[in-house]
C-alpha cells in the first residue's frame, strides 16, 4: 500500500511536469489524463472513494474530452509546435521557476507537518457527502449551479457573437 | 375540506400552461383558446367551491395544507405550503373569475395572431404564479409567484417582439420592478435571519406580535417590503414602467397590468398587515406616497391622448387609493377597492381591446369620435367601467369602494414623528381631489370618443365571444358593490364580515396603542363626508361635459404649449429624472471602466507634468531649466516604469501577484 | 485504512501548485496555460480532501464538488474564449498579444469619443 501511494504520488507530479513542458498540445492533454487518473488514485487512498470516482468521471472524462476537442478544432501543426520549441528556451523558465521554488520553499516551510498526523481509519463513502450536500451545504450546492448556469451562458454569449461576425 | 382542491387549483392553468408550451406548433388556434379559458374556468370553479366550503365551516381556522419541504439546513427552512384564508380566498376568486372571463375574451381578440399558443402558454403561466402568490403561506413560497408574475408580465409586454420598442418596454418593466423585487429579498431576509430562520407568515407574524423583533427590524423589514410593493404596483417613484407595458396585446393589459399582478403589492401588504402595523412611520409613508401618486397620475391622466394610456395611468391612481387605504390601516377597504377595480378596470380595458379593434388600431382618442352610433353596446360597457371608475354615488361599484377609503381616511392620524402626527383630513381633502379629478379624466374620454359624427371608419362588428365577457364584468362593476355600503345608507357589511376571522385575529393581537385606529364602521365620521364623496365625481362629470361635451370644437385638446403638459403627456419626465440620475452616471462608470482609468491616469499625469515642465522650460529657460529638465527626465521615466507594469499581459500580473504572495508569506514568517 | 497522512498530502499538494504555477508563468499558449490552472485547481482540492480525510469530515469532499464545479465553468469559458480568438484570426494563441482589449475594432464601438486602446505604449 505504501508503495502504491509513492508510486501514484510520483506519477502525479511527472505528469504535472510533463503537461508543462510538452511542446505539442495533444501530448500535453494525455499527460494531464494520467496526472488526473494518478490524482484519484490518491484520492482513493486518502479514503475518499467519491472524490476519486469524480475526479475519474468528470475530470479525466468530461474536461478532458472538452480539451481534445478543442484541440481538434484549431487545427494545430507542425509551426505551433516549432514556436513552442521557440518561446520554451531555457532563459524563459528563469524566472518562472525561481519563483514556484520560492513559494513551493515557503509553503513547504509554514505547512505544520507532523509525521504522526495520520488521516481517520475509516472510509467517508458518497452517502456522507450526499448527505451533507444537502443538508447544511444545500445553499452552497445553488450557488454552484448559478456558477455552472453562467459559464453555460458565457459560452454560449461567446459562441454565438463568433458565429454572427462570420 | 377536501385537500387535493387547492393544488389542482394552481395545477390546472400550470398544466394548461405546460401543454401549450410543448405543443405550440401544432395547436389550432380555437384549440389553444379553448384549452386556455377552459383550464382557467376549471380553476374558477373550483375556487367558487372552496369559497363555499370555507364559507360554510363552523369554526374560523384557515385551511392549510404543505405539499413538501423545499430547502431545510441548520438556519433555514422553506415550505412548498399553501393557505387558505379569507384574504387569499377573495384574490383567487378575482384571479380566476376575471381571468376566466378575459381569457374567454381573448381566445376571440387573439384569434388571429399565429402567436396565439405563446401567448395563452404565458396568460396561463401567470395565472399559476399569481395564484402561488396569493395562496403561499410561506413567504419564500411566495416570492416564487411573485417573480414567476414578474416574467410572465416581461413576456407578455413583449409579445410582439419584432418591434424594438416592445422590447424595450418589456425590459423597462422588468428591471424597474427587479428593484423593488431585490428591495423584498433583502427583506425577507432580513425577516428571515432574525425571526429563526422561517418565512412561515403565521411564524413572522406571531414573532412580530410576540415582540420577538426589535422595532427596528420590524421597520426595516416593512420599508423594503413596502419598496418591493410600491415596484410592483407602479407607485411613485417606480411608476415609469406601467404606462409603457401597454406595448402588450390589450387582454394582458387588462389580467395583469390592471386587474391581478400590479395589485398584488397591495396583497403582499394587506397579508402582512400586523408587520406594518408595528411599523408606523412606514405606515405613514406608504400613505403619503399613495396619495402623491393618486393626485400625479390622475394630472397625468388628464392630458393623455392615448386611450390605453389613460387606462394604465388611472390603474396608478386607483392603485394609489389603495395604498392610501393600507397606509391609514384599513387593509379590508383596500381588498374592496381591489376586488372593484378589478372588476371595472378589466372591463375598461377590455372595451378599449374592442374599440381599437373596431377602428384599426387606432389608439388616439381625438381620432375617434362619434362611436356611440356604431358600437352602442360597446359604448354602454364603456359608459359602466367609467361610471365604476369615477365612482358615481349609488349605482356603481367604485363608489362604495372608494367611499369607504375615504371615510376611514377622514378621523386617521398618522405618525410623523413621537408627538408629532400628519392629520387625515389633509390626505382625505387630497384623496377627494383625486376622486373630482379620475371622474374629469375618464369622462373626458368618454365625452370625446363617444358622441358627436364618426371621424373614422369603423370596421366589423364585436364578436359575441367578445361581448359576453363584457356583459358580466359590466354587470359586475356596477352590482359588485351592494356587498358592502356605508352605515349612513343601508347597513350592510359582508364583505368585512368574510374578513372578519383574519381581521379578528389580528385585532386580537396588536396592541391598541401600535394603531391609531381601527376604524372600519363610519360611525364616527360624520355624514357629510358621504355627501362629499358623493358630490365630487358628478362634479367631475359636470365639468367634464362642460369642458368637453357642450364645447367640443373649441376645447378639444387642452393647450400644448405649456412644457408641464408636454412632459406629462409624454408621461416621460420622470423617465428624464431617471435618466439624468441612474442611467447618465451609469454610463459614465462603463466608459470608465471601459477606458481603463488607471492607464488613462498615469499617462495623463506623466503628459501632464511633461507639457508643465516643457512650460517652465521656454519661459524660464534660464533659471529653472535645470530643474524642468530633470523633472521632465525623472517623470518620462517614472512614466516608462509604470507602463511597464501596466503592460496587460497576464502572465506578467500572475508573476506579481506570486510576488506579492511570496513577500506577504515571507513577512509573516519572519515576523 | 489510509496509507497517506496528511503531511504527505500537503506535500504532495505544494509541489503539485508549484508545479502548475511554473507552467502558468512560462507558457505562453493560452491552451496550456488553462491545463496549468487546472493542475493548480487540482492541488487546492488535493488539499481539501486530506484535509476531509484526517479530520474525518465529508465537507472536505463537499468543497472539491465545488472546485470541480468552478474549474468545469472555467475550462467551458475559457475554451468558448480560445475558439473565440482562433476563428477571428489569431495566428496563435499566444498570451501576450492580447494585451490591449480594444473591444471589437472592426465594427467600432459607438460610445466611446476616443476610439483608441488604452494602450501605454504611446504615451
Amino acid at each position: 500500500m505504501q508503495f502504491l501511494a509513492l508510486l501514484s504520488a510520483a506519477i502525479t507530479l511527472i505528469g504535472a511536469i510533463m503537461v508543462i513542458t510538452r511542446r505539442v498540445a495533444v501530448h500535453a492533454v494525455l499527460w494531464l489524463v494520467v496526472t488526473l487518473l494518478a490524482l484519484a488514485v490518491v484520492f482513493a487512498l486518502l479514503g475518499a472513494p467519491f472524490a476519486a470516482a469524480l475526479e475519474v468521471i468528470i475530470y479525466a472524462g468530461a474536461v478532458m474530452v472538452l480539451f481534445v476537442f478543442v484541440i481538434m478544432m484549431l487545427n494545430l501543426g507542425r509551426p505551433d509546435s516549432d514556436r513552442e520549441k521557440e518561446w520554451l528556451r531555457p532563459r524563459a523558465w528563469l524566472g518562472p521557476a525561481l519563483l514556484a521554488t520560492l513559494l513551493c520553499g515557503e509553503l513547504l516551510y509554514t505547512l505544520p507537518f507532523r509525521p504522526d498526523d495520520t488521516a481517520a481509519p475509516d472510509l467517508l463513502t458518497a452517502r456522507d457527502v450526499g448527505l451533507s450536500l444537502f443538508g447544511p451545504y444545500v445553499l452552497m450546492v445553488e450557488l454552484a449551479s448559478f456558477l455552472l448556469l453562467s459559464g453555460l451562458v458565457t459560452s454560449f454569449h461567446i459562441g454565438r457573437h463568433r458565429l454572427r461576425e462570420r | 375540506m377536501p385537500g387535493f382542491l387547492l393544488p389542482l387549483l394552481i395545477l390546472s392553468p400550470l398544466a394548461a400552461s405546460v401543454i401549450l408550451f410543448l405543443f405550440a406548433k401544432r395547436i389550432s388556434a380555437r384549440g389553444a383558446g379553448l384549452l386556455a379559458a377552459g383550464s382557467v374556468g376549471f380553476s374558477a370553479v373550483i375556487s367558487m367551491v372552496l369559497a363555499f366550503l370555507l364559507l360554510s365551516r363552523t369554526n374560523a381556522d384557515p385551511f392549510q395544507i404543505t405539499l413538501w419541504e423545499w430547502m431545510r439546513t441548520a438556519d433555514i427552512s422553506a415550505h412548498m405550503s399553501f393557505l387558505l384564508d379569507p384574504v387569499s380566498l377573495v384574490m383567487i376568486l378575482v384571479v380566476t373569475v376575471v381571468g376566466f372571463l378575459i381569457h374567454l375574451y381573448a381566445a376571440r381578440y387573439m384569434a388571429d395572431d399565429p402567436g396565439i399558443a405563446r401567448f395563452f402558454g404565458c396568460m396561463t403561466l401567470f395565472v399559476a404564479a399569481m395564484l402561488v402568490l396569493v395562496l403561499a403561506s410561506d413567504l419564500f413560497c411566495l416570492f416564487i409567484g411573485w417573480e414567476g408574475v414578474g416574467l410572465c408580465s416581461y413576456l407578455l409586454i413583449g409579445f410582439w417582439y419584432e418591434n424594438p420598442a416592445n422590447t424595450a418596454a418589456a425590459r423597462k418593466a422588468f428591471y424597474i420592478t427587479r428593484i423593488g423585487d431585490t428591495a423584498m429579498l433583502c427583506g425577507l431576509l432580513l425577516l428571515m435571519t432574525s425571526a429563526g430562520g422561517s418565512l412561515q407568515i403565521s411564524h413572522i407574524l406571531s414573532a412580530v406580535t410576540t415582540g420577538q423583533l426589535s422595532s427596528s427590524v420590524v421597520s426595516g423589514a416593512a420599508l423594503f417590503l413596502l419598496i418591493g410593493a410600491l415596484a410592483k404596483s407602479a407607485q411613485i417613484p417606480f411608476q415609469t414602467w406601467l404606462p409603457d407595458a401597454m406595448a402588450g396585446p390589450t387582454p394582458t393589459s387588462a389580467l395583469i397590468h390592471a386587474a391581478t399582478m400590479v395589485t398584488a403589492g397591495v396583497y403582499l401588504i394587506a397579508r402582512l398587515h400586523m408587520l406594518f402595523t408595528a411599523a408606523p412611520l412606514v405606515m405613514t409613508l406608504m400613505a403619503v406616497t399613495g396619495t402623491l401618486t393618486l393626485l400625479m397620475a390622475a394630472c397625468t391622466a388628464l392630458v393623455q391622448t392615448d386611450l390605453k394610456r389613460i387606462l394604465a395611468w388611472s390603474t396608478i391612481s386607483q392603485l394609489g387609493y389603495m395604498f392610501l387605504a393600507l397606509g391609514t390601516g384599513i387593509w379590508q377597504a383596500a381588498l374592496f377597492h381591489l376586488v372593484t377595480h378589478a372588476f371595472f378596470k378589466a372591463l375598461l380595458f377590455l372595451t378599449a381591446g374592442a374599440i381599437i379593434a373596431r377602428v384599426h388600431h387606432e389608439q388616439n382618442i381625438f381620432r375617434m369620435g362619434g362611436l356611440f352610433r356604431a358600437m352602442p353596446g360597446v359604448a354602454a360597457a364603456f359608459l359602466a367601467g367609467a361610471s365604476a371608475l369615477a365612482g358615481l354615488p349609488l349605482i356603481t361599484a367604485g363608489f362604495y369602494s372608494k367611499e369607504m377609503i375615504l371615510s376611514s381616511v377622514w378621523p386617521a392620524s398618522f405618525a410623523l414623528a413621537p408627538g408629532l402626527a400628519l392629520s387625515g383630513h389633509l390626505l382625505w381633502g387630497a384623496a377627494l381631489a383625486g376622486a373630482f379629478l379620475t371622474a374629469l379624466y375618464i369622462f373626458r374620454c368618454v365625452f370625446i370618443i363617444f358622441p358627436g359624427q364618426p371621424q373614422t371608419a369603423i370596421s366589423g362588428r364585436t364578436p359575441r365571444l367578445m361581448a359576453i365577457p363584457l356583459a358580466c364584468l359590466a354587470f359586475l362593476s356596477l352590482a359588485g358593490g351592494f356587498v358592502e355600503m356605508p352605515d349612513a345608507l343601508v347597513p350592510v357589511h359582508l364583505f368585512t364580515h368574510m374578513l372578519a376571522p383574519a381581521a379578528a385575529g389580528s385585532s386580537a393581537a396588536i396592541s391598541p396603542d401600535a394603531v391609531s385606529h381601527i376604524a372600519i364602521s363610519g360611525a364616527e365620521a360624520p355624514r357629510w363626508l358621504l355627501l362629499a364623496g358623493g358630490i365630487a365625481p358628478v362634479a367631475g362629470l359636470a365639468v367634464a361635459w362642460v369642458l368637453w361635451g357642450r364645447t367640443r370644437p373649441v376645447m378639444r385638446e387642452v393647450p400644448g404649449q405649456a412644457a408641464i403638459v408636454s412632459l406629462a403627456r409624454a408621461g416621460s419626465g420622470t423617465d428624464r429624472l431617471y435618466d439624468v440620475f441612474f442611467v447618465q452616471p451609469f454610463r459614465f462608470l462603463a466608459w470608465l471602466t471601459r477606458h481603463d482609468i488607471i492607464d488613462g491616469l498615469i499617462t495623463g499625469a506623466g503628459r501632464m507634468t511633461r507639457r508643465l515642465s516643457l512650460f517652465f522650460l521656454q519661459v524660464r529657460a534660464g533659471s529653472l531649466g535645470l530643474a524642468s529638465a530633470g523633472t521632465i527626465t525623472m517623470t518620462r521615466e517614472g512614466d516608462l516604469l509604470l507602463t511597464r507594469l501596466q503592460n496587460g499581459r497576464v502572465r506578467w500580473y500572475a508573476a506579481w501577484i506570486v510576488a506579492g504572495l511570496c513577500a506577504a508569506l515571507a513577512s509573516a514568517l519572519l515576523a | 485504512m489510509s496509507v497517506l497522512s496528511l503531511s504527505d498530502a500537503l506535500l504532495l499538494a505544494a509541489l503539485l501548485f508549484a508545479t502548475g504555477l511554473a507552467g502558468v508563468l512560462v507558457r505562453r499558449d493560452l491552451l496550456f496555460m488553462l491545463m496549468s490552472l487546472d493542475i493548480m485547481l487540482n492541488a487546492a482540492a488535493l488539499v481539501f480532501v486530506a484535509a476531509g480525510a484526517r479530520w474525518h469530515d465529508a465537507s472536505g469532499q463537499v468543497m472539491f464538488l465545488m472546485i470541480l464545479a468552478l474549474a468545469a465553468s472555467e475550462t467551458a469559458a475559457g475554451l468558448a474564449i480560445i475558439l473565440c480568438l482562433h476563428a477571428r484570426g489569431r495566428p496563435s494563441l499566444d498570451a501576450d498579444t492580447g494585451n490591449l482589449l480594444p473591444g471589437n475594432l472592426r465594427s467600432g464601438n459607438p460610445l466611446s469619443g476616443n476610439p483608441q486602446p488604452g494602450n501605454l505604449q504611446r504615451g
